[in-house]
């Protein structure tokens, strides 16, 4: 032995009592913190492995076992770290070391058998009793205030409570009348009722809904370098409004968020809801792969199902199993798996359920029936991305085929069977085939013509007009010009005309286009608009459509509407109908259609492939049907509230396997996995993603409760009772309060999932009501208020910012919901956005003072007002916002335009009123920070009054550029101007902004 | 400015001045306390800017990064490659694209492009560099050329997440975040991360400038073109400097005595944050000032040079050339006062098509004002302890670009493999050639450096341990360099 060894056996002795060490409290923390990262799940240098007692007893590659539980001189993990070898000690120099009271605690914990324990979160919940009488979160909260002997602070005054509840609730100031019925409102449950009418605002679901926004990473944009426009974003924005203010149960919300549309039967509204995980970025940038984007949007679907519901960093398991949480890689890709076939698809919905109840209401069954119809079209379109690679041989084989024979298209006249005019337009039959109408001209005309059946298909028809003596300015038209509209064409193939079915023609292209009358706008279903040849009158001239179907036996029609109305007699004079039979490449597909097809289809982004999928509706016969059934259903009915939204639809062919990616890349597949979930926590009854989602909110999930608990928690006092939101894994912060946690978390199961029920459980409590001061002498016992003997002072949100500006000078448009808005911002801020792509139309009226969470968000170029004050990018998900401190914040509320708008409203709202000065700032101070003002602060801000008018006295021009929009009427502007100076500081005071 | 107005600025601005030379290297909070402005005995340490020591002593203490947003080509500038004119129009054996992903190009017809650039050495030490970049050329001893690295990405916005934030994600810290939260700034009156900006917008938009994780204190603030500098910057219309004064000592007063009575030291900063938006009111329109400039700085930098006459441009509009080379005069202004990091992006350098043309354009524009900058910086002492970056999120292939098959091939398309990058000062050794390319600049022959290396130098010479300058989010130990970099010590001087 040498003495090095002998020096430390003096060591091996522990100094501390039996029942020092706790696992979870000492040990598991020390690991997590100096030993996991090489020997935890992902690693087990020299075979030992920190998690389980099993790992670390086992026989080590030195031939030691790591612990050896009662014998601290034989578990090597306390040599190590013991030994004065520097090449052999433990923790390795470059790390951290350990203290000696902490391998003090660790020699204990072995001395006393090394018990491991699971790890606090995966545990189940179970309602712990609260050890005293009255509200049980003050029961919690006191008892551990009384082990350190604090006491807690008293409860705020009445002023800063109801401010306190409106900010958090609302997110908007209360109103003076608010505020004086609540002083004055004796009763002993004054306050819970002041709670419970903020808990029936509307303006509620917009204050959490935009809490959950940040979660569902939700903007207006696509993301990534093109950052497109979601014009139909706003939708789910609106649902999650809706759902909260419904207070739609948190284990509903989820399983309608995450598999709304494995719902039996679901309504529109649960499919909207399903566009929480189609918040993903989209990355159309040219050359893009798709499958790399597509399998990054299920990654981050898949990691932010972990930090919103789970509290776990699953996103570490992406590439290698994690270091320090029992999630291996294996599992990462298992849950992957449950999303991996969910699709992104587009699918028709009201545009809200209100909008289509009232549309019902009017419209009667006729309506009710277009539901279904619309579902079906939805249903045939969806079918599309799986036909393709089918229908896409055929084409290609044509295409190849053709270009083979490059073969050049010659036209022939068709026989006309019969014509007929709407109009008593009678036709002659010229011996060159054509049709020359005569009797008087009319305004507007359709002719219907009957072509006798030719022996070829057609791949082309061709209408040439033709000059002729007869015509005024001998045609080819019957206007005085000679010239005519073509308003819209349709070719109708069928046993009748009644019965004939439309035949999809395309490329349109004629000898000569009058500017703003070109040949395509014969197929853009307006007959108003359509095709004409001003300089090109008096000669013959022709316009051609590609055939892609070619039509085979039965009987063909031609319809040309002509509806032109902003002259008269622009119809067709004289004209013969040509048809080709030859397949050429322009007649196979559009060619917009063809480029597409020669793009390698892992290239076709989102973007690219628009038009192929608009092809492709106009000729599978599927969706044509549905889209005609759809159409006429809809025809005999006003115009219904339907739009366009993104959502997620279960693949139900071509169904993706899935496989753990070799370092999370996506051309590296390795074994298949089978959906499932983590080992650590309870099984998943099945593989679908519906049965997930109904795990996550499942009694035997302790995650979900405990994690939303801690969410909601942490948005009324600034920090969790775990301070890791993010984080519920081996490294994240200890709650706080664990027995609180776990009586939360059981109660907010049997309140049924209620956010509502939960808020005004959370509300009421002594703790929540408390003062926010600091207190001196808390300084040195606990600064950071873990303890929750006072509130905390919380800054509000960058929306929030915004909308307290708005309430209190008067501006507010408190109209909720529908599509975002544009309130004035810097025009270079969009600019910047790359490729020009984005202009800033600032809104008019009433939009332009909207609530902040409706404002336009881009990514790329969000709106500064917003992020300035830490508002979340949306690229990822985000469940607590950093709050910052900063001069750029300063100079937005002091300067931008928004904001100096609201002090010129703030000035004209207390002008507008009979007052003094004193009376006026007291006002302005009562809007803004809901309390009476102190005499010092009436004081100070006399004063800058009193300086401010001596300055616009003084200067009376300038004292009119700072009126803006917002006069106030019988003032003059040299006073008005003062107390606008004036309002503009009353809006920066700190407090204003600060939930006190 | 009237003189009431100018005389109150005047005697605050000697007074903070005066103060601040006093102090030295302290934060504004404890300068506002120290000066009695505020009253605070807790802002000093919870600043997140303050002045802070790094793990070792530093070489380099500031930072300009141009960012030539889009992959320049490096055959055509900074790695000449013979080779390639004379397999010009030829092929590919398959065995190199086999397994190699492009953005645009159709491996079955694409062809090699040749380069119709001269290269020459230049300096002392023979650095090369093609006929586009004169002046640059004339500092090539200053320079570190490095011609090997490699990232692994493809796509623009992907790209630049690497070059800026170590890692193509999104919500983590750039360069410039990471170093300013771990050295805080010395300016007491701009912001510590300054992004310079001409051309088009980058693919990246706000995601090169962004904190991440980390606070919104640490993130870039992007300067304006036109206008004020700073975004509302400017009082609203009719509210003189010395309104704004008084109005602002009205809500010192009001925040100070809310601070008495509740302790919250977050009240203290927002008294400090007022200060300091105020001081930047004044600082930063001086910034932008050029009249103390002298002619012949403006003339050297080329600030008045019109653009010439392009048909394409890769958008951007006019003006490029006087906003790039305002830009790189501004980054020498910021760098002097204590700002830290400066960001100068130009959009676009994506030469898919008119490559000849158009970078002879880019080139054209940035050549003169970076070597500018990098003479100045000398002159004034500044380059030894300013770090300046030129380069971009990859480089471009030696094959023309054929995209849908088209035979004319005049641009090339992104190549990852291998591209080059320059930086000089900041204690980086000048006039080394670093890594080499196969003959026809497909791939790596010799030194391969990883995006993850370049940083972990970067930080090094930081006097930053990359390992070690981390934060905790979400229980992971976050860092510039992901989970790999190493310092490459041939590069340091």
């Amino acid at each position: 032995m040498d003495l090095r060894l002998a020096s430390s056996l003096v060591c091996l002795i522990s100094a501390l009592p039996a029942g020092a060490a706790d696992y979870t409290r000492d040990i598991q923390p020390l690991f997590a913190e100096h030993c996991l990262e090489c020997h935890g799940p992902d690693g087990s240098k020299g075979g030992l492995v920190l998690t389980t007692q099993q790992g670390a007893m086992k026989e080590l590659k030195s031939g030691t076992k790591g612990i050896v539980p009662g014998d601290i001189a034989s578990s090597a993990v306390i040599e190590r770290l013991l030994t004065n070898d520097p090449d052999d000690r433990m923790p390795p120099k470059d790390k951290k070391p350990l203290k000696p009271a902490e391998i003090e605690l660790l020699k204990a914990w072995v001395k006393e058998g090394a018990k491991f324990d699971q790890h606090w979160a995966y545990k189940p919940i179970t309602q712990p009793k609260p050890p005293a009488a009255g509200h049980p979160i003050d029961a919690f909260v006191r008892s551990k205030l009384a082990e350190k002997k604090i006491a807690p602070s008293p409860e705020a005054d009445r002023y800063t409570l109801i401010k306190r509840v409106h900010y958090d609730l609302l997110g908007l100031p209360p109103t003076p009348e608010e505020v004086d019925s609540f002083i004055a409102d004796q009763s002993p449950r004054a306050y819970e009722a002041m709670v419970d009418r903020a808990l029936s605002s509307p303006h509620y679901g917009e204050r959490w809904g935009r809490h959950w926004l940040d979660a569902a990473r939700y903007a207006d944009s696509d993301g990534y370098e093109k950052d497109r426009a979601r014009l139909d974003a706003w939708r789910y924005r609106d649902w999650v409004i809706r759902a909260v203010n419904e207070d739609l149960p948190f284990d509903q919300f989820t399983i309608q968020q995450v598999a709304g549309d494995l719902l039996p039967d679901p309504t529109p509204e649960q499919i909207v809801a399903t566009a929480f995980h189609r918040q993903t970025l989209t990355n159309t940038e040219g050359g893009t792969d798709q499958e790399q984007f597509r399998i990054e949007a299920v990654m981050d679907r898949t990691e932010t199902t972990g930090t919103v519901w789970l509290g776990l960093t699953v996103g570490c398991a992406r590439c290698h199993t994690h270091k320090y949480d029992q999630i291996t890689q294996k599992e990462y890709y298992q849950l992957f798996a449950f999303y991996n076939n969910g699709d992104e698809v587009t699918r028709q919905v009201p545009t809200s359920p209100e909008a289509w109840n009232t549309y019902e209401k009017t419209n009667g069954d006729a309506a009710k029936k277009l539901v279904p119809l619309q579902k079906q079209l939805d249903a045939a379109k969806a079918q599309l991305p799986a036909k393709l690679p089918e229908w896409e041989k055929v084409v290609q084989a044509r295409l190849a085929e053709a270009r083979k024979q490059a073969t050049k298209a010659t036209f022939a006249p068709l026989e006309i069977a019969s014509i007929a005019a709407k109009s008593k337009t009678k036709f002659k039959a010229l011996p060159d085939g054509s049709q020359l109408a005569i009797g008087k001209p009319v305004a507007t005309d359709t002719y219907t013509i009957e072509l006798t059946s030719s022996s070829k298909p057609l791949t082309a028809i061709q209408i040439e007009v033709l000059p002729d003596d007869s015509l005024p300015s001998k045609g080819p038209g019957r206007s005085k010009n000679g010239n005519f509209v073509l308003g819209t064409i349709t070719l109708l193939h069928g046993k009748s005309l009644s019965e004939a079915r439309e035949v999809p023609l395309h490329t349109p292209k004629a000898s000569i286009e009058q500017k703003g009358f070109t040949a395509a706008m014969t197929l853009d279903a307006d007959p108003q608009t359509g095709w004409a040849i001003k300089g090109g009158t008096g000669k013959a001239q022709q316009i051609t459509w590609q055939i892609a179907t070619p039509p085979a036996g039965e009987k063909l029609f031609l319809r040309i509407e002509q509806e032109y109305l902003k002259s008269t007699e622009h119809t067709l004079g004289r004209f013969r109908v040509l048809g080709s039979s030859d397949v050429t490449e322009d007649s196979i597909a559009p060619a917009e259609v063809v480029k597409i097809l020669s793009e390698e289809p892992k290239r076709r982004n989102p973007v690219v492939i628009l038009p192929l999928w608009a092809w492709m509706e106009k000729v599978d016969a599927d969706v044509i049907a549905a889209a005609r059934a759809f159409e006429t259903a809809k025809a005999r009915l006003p115009k219904p509230p339907l739009m366009d939204a993104r959502v997620i639809a279960q693949r139900t062919s071509g169904v993706r396997k899935s496989h753990v990616l070799y370092r999370g890349d996506f051309l590296q597949p390795a074994d298949e996995v089978q959906p499932g979930v983590l080992a650590v926590l309870p099984k998943v009854k099945d593989t679908s993603r519906l049965d997930f989602a109904r795990w996550l909110v499942s009694a035997e999930n302790p995650l979900t409760p405990r994690v939303t608990v801690n969410h909601i928690w942490a948005k009324l006092f600034g920090e969790g009772i775990v301070s890791t939101t993010t984080d519920f894994g081996v490294r994240g912060a200890k709650p706080t309060h664990p027995e609180l946690l776990e009586w939360l978390s059981a109660e907010f199961i049997k309140q049924d999932w209620s956010r509502k029920a939960f808020l005004r459980l959370i509300l009421t409590s002594a703790t929540y009501k408390q003062e926010s001061k600091h207190r001196a002498e808390m300084l040195e016992i606990d600064p950071k208020n873990e303890l929750l003997w006072r509130q905390n002072r919380l800054r509000v949100e960058g929306e929030i910012v915004r909308d307290l500006c708005l309430a209190a000078s008067g501006l507010l448009a408190p109209t909720m919901g529908g599509p975002s808005v544009f309130p004035p911002m810097p025009a270079d801020v969009a600019a910047l956005s790359y490729a020009g792509n984005f202009s800033w139309k600032t809104s008019a009226g009433p939009d332009r003072y909207r609530r902040g969470l409706y404002t336009f968000f881009k990514r790329t170029a969000p709106h500064p007002d917003l992020t300035t004050f830490d508002c979340p990018d949306a690229n990822i998900t985000n469940v607590k916002r950093t709050v910052s401190n900063t001069p750029l914040q300063a100079l937005t509320t002091l300067n931008a335009e928004a904001y100096a708008e609201a002090s010129q409203a703030l000035a004209e709202r207390v002008l507008r009123a009979p007052g003094d000065d004193t009376s006026r700032l007291a006002q302005a101070l009562r809007f803004c920070l809901t309390r009476p003002a102190t005499p010092k602060e009436i004081q100070v801000l006399r004063d800058l009054l009193a300086e401010s008018r001596a300055y616009y006295q003084a200067h009376a021009d300038e004292a009119k550029l700072t009126l803006g929009t917002h006069a106030a009427s019988g003032v003059k502007p040299e006073e008005n101007a003062a107390w606008i100076a004036t309002a503009r500081i009353i809006l920066n005071m700190d407090e204003f902004i600060t939930r006190e | 400015m009237n003189p009431v107005e100018h005389q109150i600025l005047q005697t605050r601005r000697e007074f903070l001045a005066t103060s601040a030379n006093g102090l030295g290297m302290m934060g504004l909070g404890a300068l506002l306390s120290q000066e009695g402005i505020l009253r605070a005995d807790t802002v000093a340490s919870t600043d997140p800017l303050r002045p802070r020591e790094p793990h070792f002593p530093a070489k380099a203490k500031n930072c300009i990064f141009i960012f030539l947003e889009g992959g320049p080509s490096q055959m055509d500038l900074f790695d000449p490659k013979p080779k390639l004119n004379e397999l010009h129009g030829q092929p590919l054996p398959d065995s190199m694209t086999k397994n190699v992903r492009f953005a645009f190009i159709r491996k079955e017809t694409a062809r090699i492009m040749g380069s119709k650039r001269v290269f020459k050495k230049h300096g002392q030490s023979g650095m090369e560099f093609s006929d586009y970049l004169p002046h640059m050329a004339k500092h090539a001893d200053d320079w570190l050329m490095i011609r090997s690295l490699h990232t692994d990405q493809f796509n623009h916005h992907p790209g630049q997440l690497v070059l800026h934030c170590g890692r193509a994600a999104f919500g983590l810290p750039t360069i410039g975040s990471w170093l300013n939260y771990g050295l805080g700034s010395m300016s007491k009156n701009l912001p510590g991360y300054v992004v310079l900006s001409a051309g088009r917008g980058t693919s990246g938009g706000a995601s090169l400038w962004q904190s991440g994780f980390l606070r919104s204190s640490y993130a870039g603030v992007l300067f304006r073109n036109q206008g004020e500098p700073v975004l509302n910057l400017k009082n609203p219309p009719g509210v003189p400097m010395a309104l704004q004064r008084k109005g602002l000592d009205a809500l010192m007063e009001l925040n100070q005595s809310r601070y008495d009575q509740f302790r919250d030291p977050e009240i203290a900063s927002r008294i400090a944050a007022y200060e300091l938006a105020f001081r930047m009111q004044a600082a930063a329109p001086e910034l932008i000032d050029l009249k103390d400039e002298s002619a012949k700085t403006l003339e050297m930098y080329g600030v008045d040079r019109a653009d010439p006459p392009i048909k394409a441009s890769r958008g951007g509009g006019p003006g490029q050339y006087k906003s790039f080379a305002t830009n790189c005069l501004l980054a020498r202004r910021l760098v002097e006062r204590g700002v830290r990091f400066v960001s100068i992006m130009h959009a676009s350098w994506d030469h898919h098509s008119n490559l000849d043309n158009e970078l002879a354009y880019n080139a054209g524009m940035a050549d003169q004002p970076v070597a500018a900058l990098l003479t100045d910086l000398k002159q004034r002492g500044l380059l030894d302890d300013t770090m300046v970056v030129f380069g971009s999120e990859f480089g471009r292939t030696p094959l023309g670009e054929n995209r849908g098959g088209n035979p004319n091939t005049t641009g090339r398309d992104h190549h990852p493999f291998a591209f080059t990058m320059l930086a000089a000062g900041g204690g980086l050794k000048g006039g080394l050639t670093y890594g080499e390319t196969d003959e026809i600049g497909w791939g790596i022959v010799r030194d391969p450096v990883d995006l993850h290396d370049f940083h972990a130098t970067m930080l090094h010479q930081f006097g930053f341990d990359h390992l070690k300058l981390t934060h905790r989010f979400s229980g992971r130990d976050f860092r510039l360099t992901d989970v790999s970099g190493r310092v490459i010590k041939e590069w340091i001087a």
